[in-house]
């Protein structure tokens, strides 16, 4: 077919050299803990001539998961969206709204069947029918029923869909649930409030390398991404092995980036990789801004890590 | 009677919102506007430690991230009698400047711009006069012969790919659209652009707050960027800011000026008629007076007396809600009471309830903010506001519609990228003299009260908190796109969208981009904007607003 370019030939088409590319390959490779001989392999995934159909649907949720990943930038989230993958129906960001939106969803889940990744943010209230999330008078539970099931795999993006998160807290006004729960399917979870884009991106990768997920921990996580706790990873680890702690936000201490374990931090408790790939391009992270990890990519962690400025 | 339209979902904004509409003889007779997720996350607050609201209620919005986190801790704060230090209230303004920086230019490329640009169109654009035309609007990068082909060439290949992504069924070719393909295609190469530069902008809340979105330095008391504090990372933020102001300068406001060229007819439609602002940008340690952008509310479009705000005269309205009763009432009598029947936009249509201030539906947010700074002769204020009104050639007036609150986002987003600036060039001198303070020690109170009111990119936003035994007794969230999206009130008096949709032209109801470009104009976030309930216990909250 005349559109059956290979990806290759279209990133050269728009100035990025094989040489760049293979670069690129490599940043993911390290970002998912694979030796460097994978790369070529990466590449020729991402070189298939058809995009893999996405389609992103947004429950009980507040769209910073999907901001996080709007923040991309190996690939940058144009190149995700044009270059990579199709996303077909992603609510935040689409360009139809109403019946013409819903043709999107409709026509994709029809001719994909099987074949499309699903992502999901946000949880799914279960309470009383499910009335407290509607689009198109349909609960946001039956879209789930009718959507996820058709997909090759649903990924969950976020604490609130991995879990149930924040909506689920203590005392869960709305019945709200992780998709795993609430329609009975098994997902591939990326928690975190939000999760970092690498990870997401990571896994979709894994999926055009290998044509399958990565593994997963028994929470449902990537273990590339979640394998090792916080604590373990950190930069101030040595701190605390040698008992230098923060105890007020303002002191010398805090000053001098001690160990904030006393300060209420979750690092021991939480499996994340925050440390090591940092967030917004390596900019920072929590820990390295002064502030106690509150937990966010452990389930339940609204009501089992806090108060948060209180010692484990 | 006219034709019903259902717009449901509206995409390209924060949550999910239904609009439905009446259209007689090509125009919006009617409107109603529901929020249809409701999450109850005052409720889940309560009980819990003061010190943790603000990680709760950031969690409100992803979109406009850190700005309820700020508003949470402003009312701790508040009630815990805190003055929180110089450099603190410096690094807070800087994250919320930055929050406007990156909001104000997704909205305006990636939630808003598809209503006015068809993408599709660029492909018959000619690149060299693409260029031509782009050197004469602006000295922006990225605009020459070859930068046009090669986003023309990877359009070209998209559709072709018969993939189209979330490009798929747009309203492309629709009659509405009046951009040439040379001014569609610079508009989407600067949509692409974009996509890249807000990432960059982004970074600057990971550098004081640890990440982006849900940054995470906030504590009652100050902030906790300690270590941040020096060179590195403030010429890190400086370079950042300096090349999204850039980005401001060289490609938003150009590209606003040349697209509100092609559509003046839509200064005349989309209007609404009062106005209110809480205020924002404290300059020193004294609020409301110190304000960059004054409190104030404007009543019948009357720029010229700006009325003083009196948090007594808010009411919350239920009668068109889920939610028992027909009672208007004050925030600190509200009583909640969900109850869902089904939507009915005869009778009960929305989760939201309907704030008024004395009786009236207010607008809030760019617009109002830029009006009322306006009204009392704020300086950079009139200065850009000014300039634009001349170089688009309309009067005042113009500011009144969907293309001034389109508009006013963009000025203002220069107005506070300016002063940012400043409060950086503060922040040096500060650690210059060896004040490197961000953080004031207190004694969280057996019981009291708070309120943080802010002034945020989409409105005005009040929380209040209500301490007893050192926990949450109450907390309560009034916030901008309930004032913007809420629906009907007790006297029937439409929300502010709804107002404003009436006259919106609309050419085919299949394909109703004209009413997109009115809602997305307010740039609506519908999870912050529902309500508390407890379903359970249909519990009542009594608050005294401070």
């Amino acid at each position: 077919m005349k559109y059956e370019e290979s990806f290759e030939r279209r990133l050269e088409k728009k100035g990025i050299s094989r040489r760049d590319f293979m670069k690129y390959c490599g940043i993911l490779s390290a970002t998912m803990g694979l030796s460097s001989g994978f790369a070529p392999k990466i590449a020729q995934a991402l070189a298939s001539p058809k995009r893999p159909p996405v389609v992103w649907l947004a429950f009980a949720e507040c769209t910073g998961c999907a901001e996080s990943a709007l923040r991309t930038t190996y690939p940058w989230i144009d190149e995700l969206l044009l270059d990579i993958i199709s996303m077909d129906y992603h609510e935040t960001i689409m360009a139809p709204s109403g019946d013409a939106a819903e043709k999107s969803l409709h026509d994709t889940i029809t001719q994909n069947q099987g074949k499309f990744i699903c992502i999901v943010d946000g949880s799914i209230p279960t309470a009383d029918n499910g009335i407290y999330g509607m689009i198109r008078g349909k609960s946001f539970l039956d879209i789930a029923k009718e959507v996820c099931p058709k997909a090759l795999a649903t990924i969950c993006i976020g604490t609130c869909a991995s879990y149930g998160g924040i909506p689920a807290a203590a005392p869960n006004p709305t019945g709200a649930k992780s998709v795993k729960e609430a329609i009975g399917i098994d997902t591939l979870n990326i928690p975190g409030c939000p999760p970092n884009p690498v990870n997401l991106v990571g896994t979709v990768v894994n999926y055009l390398l290998f044509g399958k997920l990565p593994d997963l921990d028994d929470k449902g996580r990537p273990l590339f991404a979640y394998g090792k706790t916080i604590h373990d990873l950190c930069p101030r680890r040595s701190h605390f092995e040698n008992g230098e702690f923060v105890t007020s936000f303002e002191s010398d201490e805090a000053r001098r980036g001690f160990c904030l374990y006393q300060m209420g931090c979750k690092g021991p408790e939480t499996y994340n990789n925050c440390p090591t790939v940092k967030f917004n391009e390596g900019t920072s992270w929590p820990v390295q801004a002064g502030h106690p990890c509150i937990g966010c990519s452990e389930p339940g962690f609204w009501d089992n890590m806090s108060p948060f400025y209180k010692p484990l | 009677m006219g034709q019903r339209v259902v717009i449901d979902p509206i995409t390209r904004i924060e949550g999910h919102l239904r609009i439905e509409v009446e259209v007689t003889n090509g125009k919006v007779s009617n409107a109603w506007s529901s929020a249809t997720l409701f999450r109850g996350l005052e409720l889940i607050l309560k009980g819990r430690d003061p010190r943790d609201a603000y990680l709760f209620t950031q969690r409100s919005c992803g979109v406009c991230t850190y700005v309820h986190g700020l508003a949470s801790v402003r009312a701790v704060d508040n009630a815990a009698g805190i003055t929180i230090p110089d450099n603190a209230r410096l690094i807070r303004n800087l994250l919320l400047g930055a929050q406007f920086l990156h909001d104000h230019i997704v909205h305006f490329y990636h939630l808003h711009a598809l209503d006015w640009v068809d993408v599709v169109s660029a492909i018959k654009a000619d690149p060299k006069k693409t260029a031509d035309l782009a050197n004469q609007v602006s000295s922006a990068g990225n605009s020459g012969v070859n930068d046009f082909k090669q986003v023309q060439a990877r359009l070209k290949k998209l559709v072709e790919s018969g993939q189209l992504g979330i490009f798929a069924n747009g309203y492309w070719g629709h009659p509405a659209y009046k951009l040439s393909p040379e001014v569609n295609l610079i508009a989407t190469s600067h949509y692409l652009e974009a996509l890249r530069q807000q990432a960059r902008t982004a970074r600057l809340h990971a550098i004081f707050g640890g990440k982006n979105p849900h940054p995470q330095s906030l504590v009652v008391g100050g902030v906790t960027c300690a270590t941040d504090l020096n060179a590195d990372r403030i010429s890190e933020f400086k370079y950042l800011w300096k090349e999204t102001m850039d980005f401001v300068n060289n490609v938003y406001l150009p590209d606003v000026v040349a697209v509100a060229g092609f559509y003046k007819d839509w200064a005349k439609i989309g209007g609404t008629t009062n106005f209110l602002v809480y205020g924002e940008f404290p300059q020193s340690a004294k609020e409301p007076d110190s304000f960059m952008f004054p409190r104030g509310a404007v009543f019948k479009r009357n720029l010229g007396q700006i009325q003083p705000v009196d948090m007594a005269l808010v009411e919350e309205h239920v009668k068109h809600s889920w939610y028992e009763g027909d009672q208007a009432l004050h925030p600190s009598k509200g009583e909640t009471k969900p109850k869902y029947e089904q939507l009915d936009v005869g009778n009960r249509y929305s989760w939201m309830k309907a704030p008024r201030y004395k009786g009236e539906p207010m607008e809030v947010g760019p617009l109002a903010r830029v009006l009322v700074a306006y009204g009392k002769g704020h300086e950079p204020t009139r200065k850009t506001v000014d300039g634009l009104l001349k170089k688009l050639g309309v009067p005042q007036e113009a500011l009144f519609s969907t293309l001034g609150r389109t508009a006013a986002r963009a000025l203002e987003t220069k107005i506070i990228g300016d002063a940012m600036e400043g409060w950086l060039n503060q922040l040096v001198e500060n650690i210059k003299k060896g004040d490197t303070k961000i953080y004031q020690d207190y004694q969280m109170p057996a019981e009291a009260m708070g309120a943080g009111l802010n002034d945020v990119p989409r409105g005005a936003l009040g929380h209040w908190v209500d301490i007893k035994e050192q926990k949450i007794n109450n907390f309560q969230l009034v916030v901008p796109s309930t004032w913007n999206l809420g629906p009907r009130c007790a006297q029937n008096k439409m929300g502010p969208v709804e107002e404003a949709l009436v006259g919106t032209p609309v050419a085919d109801p299949k394909r109703p981009v004209e009413i997109l470009r009115t809602v997305h104009s307010f740039d609506p976030c519908i999870a912050c904007g529902v309500h508390v309930i407890d379903p359970r216990t249909n519990e009542v909250y009594k608050f005294k607003v401070v």
